[in-house]
């Protein structure tokens, strides 16, 4: 019951937070989100498990299943279960909540309580859509997610808040709808083969090739179809280009806290359901198109690092550097080796890290100088010595620099995916030299702002920031050079339940 | 139980509402100026929890379980009467309880409380009919205290206008009805529901019976609210207090459904009328037709309204089409499913639908405005209130953590299942484009900055009590659907096996 404890604690508090008084809510809302933080690391220091959640022969963590709705074929339950990919997502996300609460104590000045617990409710969605195993609870997760996003942005963002806010809503709903009709269709597919929307079950059933015709859809063409409709949906969730357009724009509206949530976990939602359905449930599609969706994912890296090259807004260059990283997830996905999908949920943890310091020491900025404009400031390292230096730091994880989170996970998925396939060799070249592009861009906007003459073109005046914004910062850092410098913290649990799903005699190490 | 209960306490929703209706006319005749409208409200508020007590009661123990016929058959009590006695009941609640707080200046105190149990009174009666007779008689009662209840702001011409309006629709209705239950009595030579099955499975008078059948539904599209009966309903419910548009929109919408689900299964057998060798009136594919223009009409019109009241009337127009898809949807292979979701849809829609008038109601009561602007910013000042509209308008639209998702979702499914995919596509397009309008509501509570200077000095205790608990309720219906849908199916299964 630790799954659904945790779940509680978290909608309890936001409940709490909501009726508390504006004065008190953000610190009510940090002390509270240390109660699912603590929960979450003491779970994952007992976890217990083997194998993967979707398959055969696996245990779970701190699993219960019963059922909820008996309808005829179409009964649900309520099954949560954790194994080595979703544990550390779990994780992830509590403690990036935490963080990116005490993130937001400067930044938001008005209608705090429903602020804050909005970001607690957003929290326990999260940890439903890493947690859920049934698909329709998977669903509701899924979906819960968009409510208090939608409000948190449209609320406290910046200026073109509505439009980002709309966008946002739109386009990930109507992938969601893709998505959801895509993953019906197999179900009605499998015919009687499956008595339910248990995710294990179907996922089983589809690997021991028991799709059958659909109406005048032969099987074959069904696999396709709804891998392609699954794709798709998941795809604007990550972002992968062209599915990419809404993310710039909530990410350079939306509030630092939120930015920092948006891109640490929301974005994971998409790789970490592109992993649990396109890949673990249909495989051999995935890798029959293996050379197309690399297309795909080499296009990302390349493109967002070149369009955040192209970017004056300190934000913007953070926001598409997303899109460059998520393409990585992609390509040690498509790879389907042990490194490959290792790599690519390692870099789903990594990236959650990097990119959340990386907002957030934007964040501090702009509260300093109320500029995120690269050519307004520079030299701002003389004057928020502590703040620079981690952002410093997490350019070089960003860039893969070894001893950071970035290093191993991009190493293991470069590992995984030369060789994996007809012409990955190539597909993996082309997404290496997307580092030197990413090198290029950060070294570029760091030198532009941080070092030199010291000048800022605002009126206010700048200085060290306050306690409570770099303490955040410092513990992110810490934990990317942490998860550097042994990557076994997460890595032997992640390649425990990424082994089963990689057939004997793929490719590549 | 060792104490064996009279077989007529079967009713007892049905007789709590009446006698609650007459205890409320006897406090009017001793004190016809009455200004304890604490007694008033709180008898109201009595009887009708005592009629949801006595509902879940009885479904719980399976009273319906084994039909009960009483009064020579023309009144069944089975799982089916309870359940919807208890979503009746539950929507009567919320009502009256809002009600204390939106009537507060208004006069006919005692009038407009003893309407309201009336018209539950009949409403349960149509949920109970067997007989033609009482599904007219039940229908009327269920209507006369409707119309008066919607022109009860005697000085509002809006109200009034409403009020006559929906009067003339309904006399209209009432005659083609009765005119259709007349022509099924000369083709059978009964009115008892399975002896009408028995006679039109033998007839060879299908034109006669088609006309009456066909007349029939009309006279329960009247009542749903369902094209192409449906015009009155978004006049009536602009014009009526918010509360008697909440009342009429959920409960009255509900009761249609009841009763167009069991003289249609019951009385008009799909294998004898539908699918069978001699078959001959289709009532199913009418109901498609109907579902499908239902469905859409009221989704473009309220896409396009500009006031948030009239928006939620077309709303409820094509939440009326959803549910007609249990009608629509039959004769494909599963039966029983479909007209569970129908109903499991009704129960779920009695709540979130309640729950948005009485916001409206709120909004009344506060004089916020009418139009989507006039609600801009409303959130600062309302916050709570505000969350329930919100956990209503996404429920509405089917969005996943409420109860509206779950209830939409085995709609589709049960329509899919039958075979009928298309249906279930335009359902699941209409309530895509639902969620524009729906989310308008919350994009302007939430997220526009306010524009109107309204003023909320009070915090009505008894509406807010019926909104939050509406919203919870509409939440809880998601993990507690479960139960639902049990309630659901052994409904569906008095109707069709």
């Amino acid at each position: 019951m630790w799954i659904e404890a945790l779940i509680a604690v978290t909608l309890a508090s936001a409940a709490a937070v909501f009726l508390a008084p504006n004065k008190v809510a953000g610190k009510l809302a940090f002390a509270l989100s240390l109660l699912p933080m603590v929960g979450s690391l003491w779970m994952y220091s007992t976890y217990e498990a083997s194998g993967n959640a979707l398959l055969a022969g696996s245990e779970l963590a701190f699993e219960t299943n019963f059922n909820w709705v008996v309808a005829g074929p179409y009964s649900l339950s309520w099954h949560v279960g954790l194994d080595g990919i979703s544990m550390p997502l779990v994780a992830l996300t509590t403690v990036l909540t935490s963080l990116a609460l005490l993130a937001s104590w400067t930044p938001i000045d008005e209608r705090q309580s429903q602020f804050y617990g909005l970001m607690l409710f957003l929290e326990a969605s999260l940890l439903g859509v890493f947690s859920a195993l049934d698909f329709f609870l998977w669903f509701v997760f899924w979906e819960m997610v968009l409510v208090p996003m939608y409000v948190l942005i449209g609320v406290w963002g910046g200026p073109r808040r509505k439009y980002a806010a709309i966008k946002m809503f739109v386009y990930t709903n109507i992938a969601s709808l893709v998505m959801f009709i895509g993953f019906i269709a197999l179900v009605f597919g499998l015919g009687d083969s499956v008595t339910s929307l248990d995710m294990p079950a179907i996922a089983q059933a589809l690997r021991a090739g028991e799709l059958g015709s659909l109406g005048p859809v032969s099987a074959g063409t069904l696999k396709v179809a709804a891998f392609v409709a699954m794709f798709a949906g998941f795809a604007v969730k990550v972002p992968v280009v062209p599915f990419h357009t809404w993310l710039p724009d909530a990410h350079v509206e939306a509030p630092t806290p939120v930015s920092i949530m948006l891109a640490g976990v929301l974005l994971k939602m998409g790789t970490y359901a592109l992993l649990r359905f396109n890949f673990t449930m249909l495989p051999e599609v995935a890798q029959n198109n293996a050379p197309i969706i690399a297309v795909f994912a080499v296009v990302s890296v390349i493109y967002g690092a070149m369009l955040a090259l192209a970017q004056s807004d300190l934000k913007r260059i953070v926001a598409y550097s997303s899109v460059s990283s998520m393409g990585y997830v992609i390509l040690g996905l498509v790879a389907y080796t042990l490194y490959g999908m290792g790599g690519a949920t390692f870099q789903m943890v990594a990236h959650g890290l990097i990119s959340g310091l990386m907002f957030m020491s934007v964040g501090v900025i702009y509260n300093t100088t109320h500029t995120r404009m690269v050519s307004d400031m520079s030299g701002l390292a003389s004057k928020m010595p502590i703040t620079v230096a981690v952002f410093v730091a997490g350019a070089f994880g960003y860039m893969g620099l070894p001893l950071m989170a970035g290093f191993a996970a991009e190493l293991f998925i470069f590992l995984g995916s030369f060789g994996a396939f007809a012409g990955s060799v190539w597909f993996t070249a082309a997404a290496m030299f997307g580092i030197v592009v990413v090198a290029g861009y950060l070294l570029f906007a760091m030198q532009r702002t941080l070092f030199g003459e010291f000048e800022v073109e605002t009126d206010y005046e700048v200085g060290p920031a306050a306690f409570h914004d770099v303490a955040p910062l410092v513990v992110l850092i810490l934990l990317v050079i942490l998860l550097g410098v042994d990557p076994g913290i997460f890595y032997d649990m992640i390649q425990n339940a990424v082994d089963p799903l990689v057939p004997a005699t793929g490719g590549g190490a | 139980m060792a104490v064996e209960l009279p077989t007529w306490t079967a009713l007892g929703p049905t007789l709590v509402f009446a006698v609650t209706a007459l205890l409320l006319l006897v406090f009017d005749s001793i004190d016809p100026d009455t200004t304890n409208r604490g007694l008033l409200a709180g008898t109201a508020a009595f009887g009708s929890l005592a009629a949801v007590g006595l509902s879940a009661w009885y479904l719980v123990a399976g009273t319906g379980e084994e039909p009960i016929s009483l009064y020579q058959n023309t009144i069944v009590v089975d799982t089916m009467t309870l359940f919807f006695a208890l979503v009746f009941a539950s929507v009567t609640t919320l009502v009256v309880v809002a009600s204390y707080d939106y009537m507060r200046d208004h006069s006919y105190q005692a009038e407009y409380y003893a309407l309201v149990m009336l018209a539950a009174t009949g409403m349960t009666l149509m949920a109970a009919a067997n007989s033609l007779a009482v599904v007219f008689v039940s229908l009327e009662l269920s209507s006369l205290p409707s119309f008066a209840l919607v022109a009860i702001l005697k000085k509002n011409r809006g109200s009034v206008e409403a009020g006559l309006k929906y009067f003339l629709i309904g006399a209209l209705s009432s005659a083609i009805f009765v005119y259709g239950i007349s022509l099924v009595y000369g083709v059978t030579g009964s009115l008892l529901l399975p002896e009408v099955a028995a006679g039109v499975a033998e007839t060879d008078l299908t034109g006669v019976l088609g006309i009456g059948v066909m007349m029939i539904l009309g006279g329960f599209a009247y009542k749903t609210a369902s094209v192409p009966f449906h015009f009155w309903a978004p006049e009536a419910y602009e014009g009526a207090p918010a509360p008697v548009a909440a009342f009429l929109s959920s409960a009255s919408k509900a009761a249609g459904f009841a009763v167009a689900f069991r003289v249609l299964t019951v009385a008009f057998p799909i294998e004898d009328l539908v699918t069978g060798a001699a078959a001959g009136v289709d009532w199913v594919l009418a109901a498609q037709i109907l579902a499908v223009v239902t469905m859409t009409l009221g989704n473009f019109a309220a896409a396009t309204q500009s006031e948030v009241k009239r928006m939620l009337a077309y709303s409820s127009i094509g939440h009326a089409g959803y549910v007609l898809i249990a009608l629509a949807a039959l004769s494909g292979g599963s039966d029983q499913f479909v007209l569970a979701g129908g109903m499991a849809h009704l129960l779920v829609y009695g709540f979130m639908n309640t729950g948005a008038f009485l916001f409206i109601a709120l909004a009344e009561y506060w004089s916020v405005g009418r139009t989507f602007e006039d609600y801009n910013g409303l959130a600062t000042r309302a916050p709570f209130a505000c969350v329930a509209m919100t956990v209503f308008l996404f429920s509405l639209a089917g969005l996943p953590p409420f109860g509206g998702f779950m209830s939409k979702y085995f709609l589709f499914a049960g329509a899919v299942r039958a075979g009928f995919w298309w249906l279930a596509a335009v359902g699941a397009i209409n309530s895509a484009l639902s969620l524009y309008y729906y989310s308008r509501v919350v994009k302007a509570m939430w997220i526009e900055d306010a524009s109107g200077d309204f003023d909320i000095e009070s915090k009505p205790v008894g509406l807010y009590t019926a909104l939050v608990a509406a919203a919870v309720v509409t939440v809880l219906l998601l993990p507690g659907f479960g139960s639902v849908w049990q309630f659901a199916t052994d409904a569906a299964a008095a109707l069709v096996a």
